[in-house]
This record gives structure tokens, C-alpha cells and sequence, in this order.
């Protein structure tokens, strides 16, 4: 497949800007960790944030759904809009914004729960079924889209801790769906996990797609390429080049961007 | 030679035997400690270990049975004759006791023995020239059964200076002997070792042990002489020490119950709220602060609580709820005492939550924040769940020392034994009384004071069937959620 080909598969993507991000600053105590960054997330589209350790991609996913808020050191500035409306204003209430924009983690992070109650966790605290039946529904279609229906269906009351990694990872994928958010995020969603399971994963991530933005930040330059429609490079808190996925990684305008994807920074 | 003389020798065997091993091992591999399997240290250590270790083990065990072979020595110089009537062989035992004493003070003066011994009336007098009290006088029998005993420790204790020593200079030979280059002297420190720390913990194991059967037979003698029935069955507890007694212990242990489940009413909610403050809400600093304060409620002499509820809260419970509710006019209940146990027993609950509810990962925290759940409703549903099994342990800890509490008990809520459902009556604990029916001068025969063993063993059972169920919470939880 040639460049232009995948280009044109990828703009099939409807172009709507999801999230607007604008000058966002982020300060840990004294340090720096994020510096003016303008990115704009386009909807049902899968949005990759690659660069080295330390560049401050995940400080910035986690600015998107305001988890920063739980760090008492954290100090975020500039302006971040969902669909238009500022998620700092003063009026949001992070706890529904966050049900909004999912997460899912490095680590996959079970609750000491079954099965079945941890992907019903959201739903419940949302009030988002009116019956157990409608619950019912709501857990078996998450599951049957995070890829994990056919393995659990038989086991749903055993632990959520008992299932292997992948599985625990996929889990907390169904989780974070079933509160049907508008905006995914992950955080190196597969690092912990081993190939079989990654590609399952990214699979899922593609599917999830089609209804969701998803952004994913990843330490492997192969599954950006492979999942996301677009690429945002950090280095040192900087966004130092964002565009269309295909173009970061054959054409790269700047060259730091050209020295991390062919391995000489990182 | 003396105890500490011969502890003194072994010590220094065992340092000796270190700096020997050391060099050996070091000279064995032609002065070049690479070449050794183990380091020169471990040599050394492993001889002083081997040196120490059986001969303390043996100078232990021998103090302990020297005992019995002394008082067999003793017992056979005497004969039945010897009790006259309205004592017993025990004090005749301890009249013995006393006169050996008494002789070893005389001879460590230069006093010349020989004479005392022929004449009863002369050692008396030389006894209480020494200032050694007497129950019976000397008579000739119990002289020869003091010698006997004198006799018999001072073979014992040569025989016990040269068999320790034997041990110890047999381990230093036996290791100085094996070391070569591969000699494995740091494996064997690991396994002695692991011996010694095996030791350690069946020493506690078996004090326990120990405890258990020495109230279990106490016990079985309370119950040759009182019917079981009526111990358990009798509602009534009213000792009497001419007689005649009524032993029941019912009304002792719902007072146990009552108190201690009062206390854990109060102590279970504010410990574990104030737990997840502290462990959730609370900054650093002021959990650096708080904390700290919230255990120094442990760090409270009981007495001290027992002061306060006579004083204070008693009269103020009496003073503005139980008078003027007309529900009883003792300054002393099963309130008063219940509500300052719990105060007491704050900590026990909270320092441990606390500590639990911070070592849940906080990945499981920011999962269900991610979510968009709530500070509080990830508490409920995923904090707490996680914790629960430390919980129940740090609950149950608290349960352990309210039901096992006596001074609060007593001052707070006094010592009348009844079976009453009103909390501002006065009421009285299982431990109040085990305290009351051995306080004064008299001896274990009867059974009023035997009791005592009963509810102690009683008590003890109680704690263990709460451990077990705590246990058996814990271990189901545990099955479901990990």
C-alpha cells in the first residue's frame, strides 16, 4: 500500500474537532513538565502521543480528563476545550467529566470485585440502567466489544483479579466503555502485556474507533503507526510536531522528530 | 562454679574459638581468603555459634530439671512420719528449703557445720542468728533432707559446669577440625541459623501451650469440686468464702459482652472514619500531625480512663441522662465503662486502617476515578472492599483488648455480678472478677478461688472463637476477590 493510499483511507475519518487543546502549561512543584502545547483531537479517530520517557505525554492525557486534579502538586494552565466548553471552567465538575472521557491505565487495574461488577461499576454509579436486565445488556455488549465476552461469559461472579493480564486489561477496556464516554484514554494501554495479547488490544482499540476518540499514548513507534489516524510527538514538555500519522512517521518536518522515529533520541 | 562464672568461660570460648577459626581458614588457603569456599568471618562465626549454641541449649535445659532431681534427693530422706498433723509435705518441703538456705549462709560465714548438724536445737539458734525465718523447728529428718539437697546441687551443678563445657570445647574442636578452603561454613551459618530463629519461635509456641493446659488442669480441679452444671447453667453469680457459692457465669460474660460490644460501637465508626480521613483526605501534613495524636490515646494508662469514667463521665452520664430518664441512679454502668473503653480502643482501629487503606494500590484509586466516580463512592466500593480483611484484623484487635480490660471496668462500672438489659445499671466483666476472687490471702483449694482458672480458660475460648470467625470472614472474602 502506498503512502498516498493510506492517506486516503485514513481521511475517511469525519474531521470534527473533539478536543481543542491551547497553550496547556502543567507544573509539578517548580517543575516544568508541560510547555504551551496546541493539539486538536479529532473525533472518532485514534490519536497516538509518542516521545521519549519523562516528555510529558501522559501529563498531558491525564490533563485531558482532569486525573491531575488528584495530584496535589499538579498546576494546569491554558485552555482545553470538550466540544467547545472549557472542562477547567469552574462551573465542570470533574467526577462527570471524567465519566465522559474514559480511561484506561498502564497497568491493568481490576477493582477486588467479579467479574461482572466491575464492568458494571460505571453504570451503576452513573445510574445509567433503570433495570437489572438493561445492566445485564450493558455488561455482556462491553464485553463482547472489548473482545472478552466469549472467555468470561461462563465465569462472571469469579474475580476480576483472577484473569491474566490481557484479560485484566481488556476488562478494564469494557469498564471504561460501559459508562459509554464520549472521549477514551490510554495510557500505554499494552505495555504490561505480551504480544498476543497487545494485538488483541490494538485490535479493539481500531474497532473502538468507530464510536469513540480514542487517544493512546505508546512507547512503540510500530503500534502508533499501526493504530493511530494521528500522531502528536512530545519531547522535553514540548508538542514538537503533530499531523496526520502516515506523515510523521515516512516525512517528519522537524528533525527531532526524524532522530526519535529512526532511533538516534529517545 | 557459678552460673555467671561458667557463662563467662563459655563467652570467651566463643570468642576464642571465632579469632582461632578465622586464622585457620585464612592459613588453609595459604593466606589468600579467595581461594576460600566462605569468607574467614563465617569460619569464625559458624565456630562460635557451634561453641555457644549446644551448651547454652544444655545449660537451660539442666536449670530447668535440677529442680526435680533436688527436691527427689530432699523427698527421700523423708518419711511419712515426718508431717505432723495440720500440715502438709509442701511446707515440710519449704521448712527444708529454708534450712539449706540458712546452712549455706553459715558455711559462707566460716561457721563450722558438724556440731549444727548433731543438735536440732543448736542449728536453730545458728539459723536465727543468720536471720533465717523458720515455720517448724529443725527436726533431725529435715536436716538430713537440707543436706541432701545441698548435696544434690552441688553435684548437679559440677556435673552441669563439666558436661556444658564438654559440649562447647567438643564444637570448637569438631569445626576448627573441618575447616579447609571448601568448607562450606556459610551454608552452615544459614542452617544453624534457621535453627536458632526455629527455636525462637517454638518457645513462643509453646508458651502458650503452656499457659493453655496450666489453666485447662487448674480447671478440672475447679470442677471436681463445683458441678459444671452449675457453672454454666446457674444465672446467679454470688461467691460466698464460707461456702456455699453461686458460681454461675452468665452474668460475667454478658457483662463482658455488653461492655466490650458498647465499646466497639463507639471505637468502630469514629476509628474507621477517622481512618479514611486521614488515609484519603487528609494533606501530608496534617496526617503527620493527627495521627500521632489519635495513638497516644493508646499510649493512656488504663488506670487513667478508669479515673476518668469514675469521675467524669460516670457522674455526667448519671447527672443528665439516667436520673432524668428515670432509667437507674448508679454513676456506675455498663455505659460508662463501655463508652470510655471505647475511647481507649480508637487507635487500635484507626492507626491499623489507616495504615491498610494506604497500602491499597493506587492504581485501584485512579481506576475508578477515571471512571468518574466520586472521592467517597471509590472509598465505599473499591477502597474499602480491598482493605477489609486488615479491617476486621484491626477490628478485632480491638475487641481482643476491650473484652480482656479490667480497670475501666472496675471504676467505670463496678463490680455487682447481674443480668440486666438496661446499660446505665451497674454490671461487672469476666477479668473484674478473676481480679476479685484471687485479691486477698488465700489459697487455692477452694472452690472460690479456683474459679478463677475457669473463667480465665472461659475468656480465653471466647477470644479464640472470635479469631476463628474473623478468621473464617477473612478467608471468604479473601476467595472472592483475589
Amino acid at each position: 500500500m502506498s503512502v498516498i493510499e493510506m492517506k486516503l483511507e485514513r481521511e475517511v475519518a469525519a474531521e470534527t474537532i473533539k478536543i481543542q487543546a491551547r497553550k496547556v502549561q502543567v507544573h509539578y512543584g517548580t517543575n516544568h513538565a508541560l510547555k504551551d502545547v496546541d493539539v486538536d483531537i479529532l473525533s472518532k479517530n485514534v490519536t497516538a502521543f509518542i516521545g521519549p520517557s519523562g516528555c510529558g505525554k501522559s501529563t498531558f492525557l491525564r490533563c485531558l480528563n482532569r486525573m491531575n486534579d488528584t495530584v496535589a502538586s499538579a498546576k494546569v494552565s491554558g485552555s482545553i476545550l470538550l466540544d467547545g466548553a472549557d472542562i477547567y471552567d469552574p462551573r465542570v465538575d470533574p467526577v462527570q467529566l471524567r465519566a465522559k472521557v474514559g480511561m484506561v491505565f498502564q497497568k491493568p487495574n481490576p477493582f477486588p470485585k467479579s467479574i461482572y461488577d466491575n464492568v458494571a461499576y460505571g453504570p451503576k454509579i452513573h445510574g445509567l440502567t433503570r433495570s437489572k436486565a438493561e445492566l445485564d445488556e450493558v455488561v455482556e455488549s462491553c464485553l463482547r466489544k472489548a473482545a472478552l465476552w466469549n472467555e468470561v461469559k461462563d465465569r462472571l461472579q469469579s474475580p476480576g483479579t483472577g484473569l491474566s493480564g490481557g484479560q485484566q486489561q481488556r476488562l478494564c477496556i469494557a469498564r471504561a466503555i460501559a459508562t459509554s464516554p464520549e472521549v477514551l484514554l490510554m495510557d500505554e494501554p499494552c505495555s504490561a502485556l505480551d504480544p498476543i495479547a497487545t494485538a488483541q488490544v490494538e485490535e479493539l482499540i481500531d474497532e473502538l474507533r468507530s464510536q469513540f476518540s480514542v487517544v493512546i499514548v505508546t512507547h512503540s513507534m510500530q503500534q502508533a503507526a499501526r493504530v493511530s489516524q494521528r500522531t502528536a510527538f512530545f519531547h522535553l514538555g514540548h508538542l514538537v510536531e503533530y499531523g496526520e500519522t502516515g506523515t510523521i512517521f515516512t516525512n517528519p518536518k522537524d528533525p527531532r522528530t526524524e532522530s526519535y522515529i529512526t532511533g538516534r533520541i529517545g | 562454679m557459678s552460673i555467671g562464672l561458667l557463662s563467662l568461660i563459655l563467652l570467651a570460648l566463643a570468642t576464642a574459638g571465632y579469632l582461632v577459626a578465622r586464622t585457620r581458614a585464612v592459613a588453609s588457603a595459604g593466606g589468600d581468603a579467595r581461594r576460600l569456599h566462605s569468607l574467614p568471618a563465617f569460619h569464625g562465626r559458624l565456630t562460635a555459634m557451634s561453641v555457644l549454641v549446644p551448651a547454652a541449649v544444655i545449660l537451660i535445659l539442666w536449670l530447668i530439671f535440677e529442680g526435680f532431681a533436688i527436691r527427689g534427693a530432699a523427698l527421700s530422706q523423708l518419711k511419712p512420719s515426718d508431717v505432723p498433723d495440720g500440715s502438709t509435705m509442701d511446707l515440710i518441703m519449704s521448712d527444708v528449703g529454708r534450712i539449706a538456705d540458712g546452712l549455706n549462709q553459715l558455711e559462707a560465714r566460716g561457721t563450722e557445720l558438724a556440731p549444727l548438724l548433731a543438735s536440732p536445737d543448736a542449728l536453730a539458734a545458728a539459723l536465727k542468728d543468720v536471720g533465717v525465718a523458720q515455720g517448724g523447728a529443725p527436726t533431725p529428718d529435715t536436716i538430713l533432707a537440707a543436706q541432701a539437697s545441698r548435696e544434690a546441687l552441688r553435684t548437679s551443678r559440677i556435673g552441669l559446669s563439666i558436661v556444658t563445657l564438654a559440649a562447647a570445647v567438643a564444637g570448637l574442636v569438631l569445626v576448627l577440625r573441618r575447616i579447609t578452603p571448601e568448607f562450606r561454613a556459610r551454608n552452615a551459618t544459614e542452617a544453624l541459623s534457621m535453627w536458632l530463629l526455629i527455636g525462637a519461635s517454638l518457645i513462643a509456641v509453646g508458651t502458650t501451650l503452656g499457659i493453655v493446659l496450666s489453666l485447662l488442669s487448674e480447671t478440672l480441679h475447679f470442677f471436681r469440686l463445683y458441678d459444671f452444671r452449675d457453672f454454666f447453667f446457674n444465672l446467679t453469680w454470688n461467691p460466698k468464702f464460707t461456702g456455699g457459692s453461686d458460681l454461675g457465669i452468665w452474668p460475667l460474660i454478658w457483662g463482658t459482652i455488653y461492655v466490650s460490644a458498647i465499646a466497639l460501637a463507639v471505637a468502630v465508626p469514629i476509628g474507621l472514619f477517622s481512618a479514611v480521613y486521614l488515609a484519603e483526605y487528609a494533606s501530608k501534613r496534617t496526617r503527620a500531625y493527627v495521627k500521632p495524636l489519635i495513638e497516644i490515646l493508646a499510649g493512656i494508662p488504663t488506670i487513667v480512663y478508669g479515673l476518668f469514667a469514675l469521675v467524669t463521665v460516670g457522674p455526667l452520664l448519671r447527672d443528665w441522662i439516667s436520673i432524668p430518664m428515670g432509667i437507674g441512679n448508679s454513676s456506675s454502668s455498663v455505659m460508662t465503662a463501655g463508652l470510655v473503653m471505647g475511647i481507649m480502643v480508637i487507635p487500635f482501629v484507626s492507626s491499623l486502617s489507616d495504615d491498610i487503606i494506604n497500602a491499597v494500590p493506587q492504581s485501584l484509586r485512579d481506576g475508578s476515578l477515571g471512571l468518574g466516580a466520586t472521592p467517597s463512592e471509590t472509598i465505599r466500593q473499591v477502597v474499602l472492599p480491598a482493605a477489609l480483611p486488615g479491617i476486621v484484623g484491626a477490628i478485632l484487635l480491638a475487641a481482643s483488648r476491650a473484652i480482656g480490660e479490667t480497670m475501666i471496668v472496675v471504676l467505670g462500672a463496678g463490680a455487682a455480678a447481674q443480668l440486666s438489659l438496661n446499660p446505665f445499671e451497674a454490671m461487672t466483666t469476666v477479668t473484674v472478677k478473676i481480679v476479685s476472687q484471687l485479691t486477698g490471702d488465700t489459697e487455692f483449694n477452694s472452690p472460690e478461688t479456683l474459679v478463677a482458672f475457669a473463667l480465665g480458660l472461659t475468656l480465653f475460648t471466647l477470644t479464640l472463637c472470635l479469631n476463628i470467625v474473623a478468621l473464617i470472614i477473612v478467608r471468604k472474602y479473601r476467595e472472592q476477590y483475589e
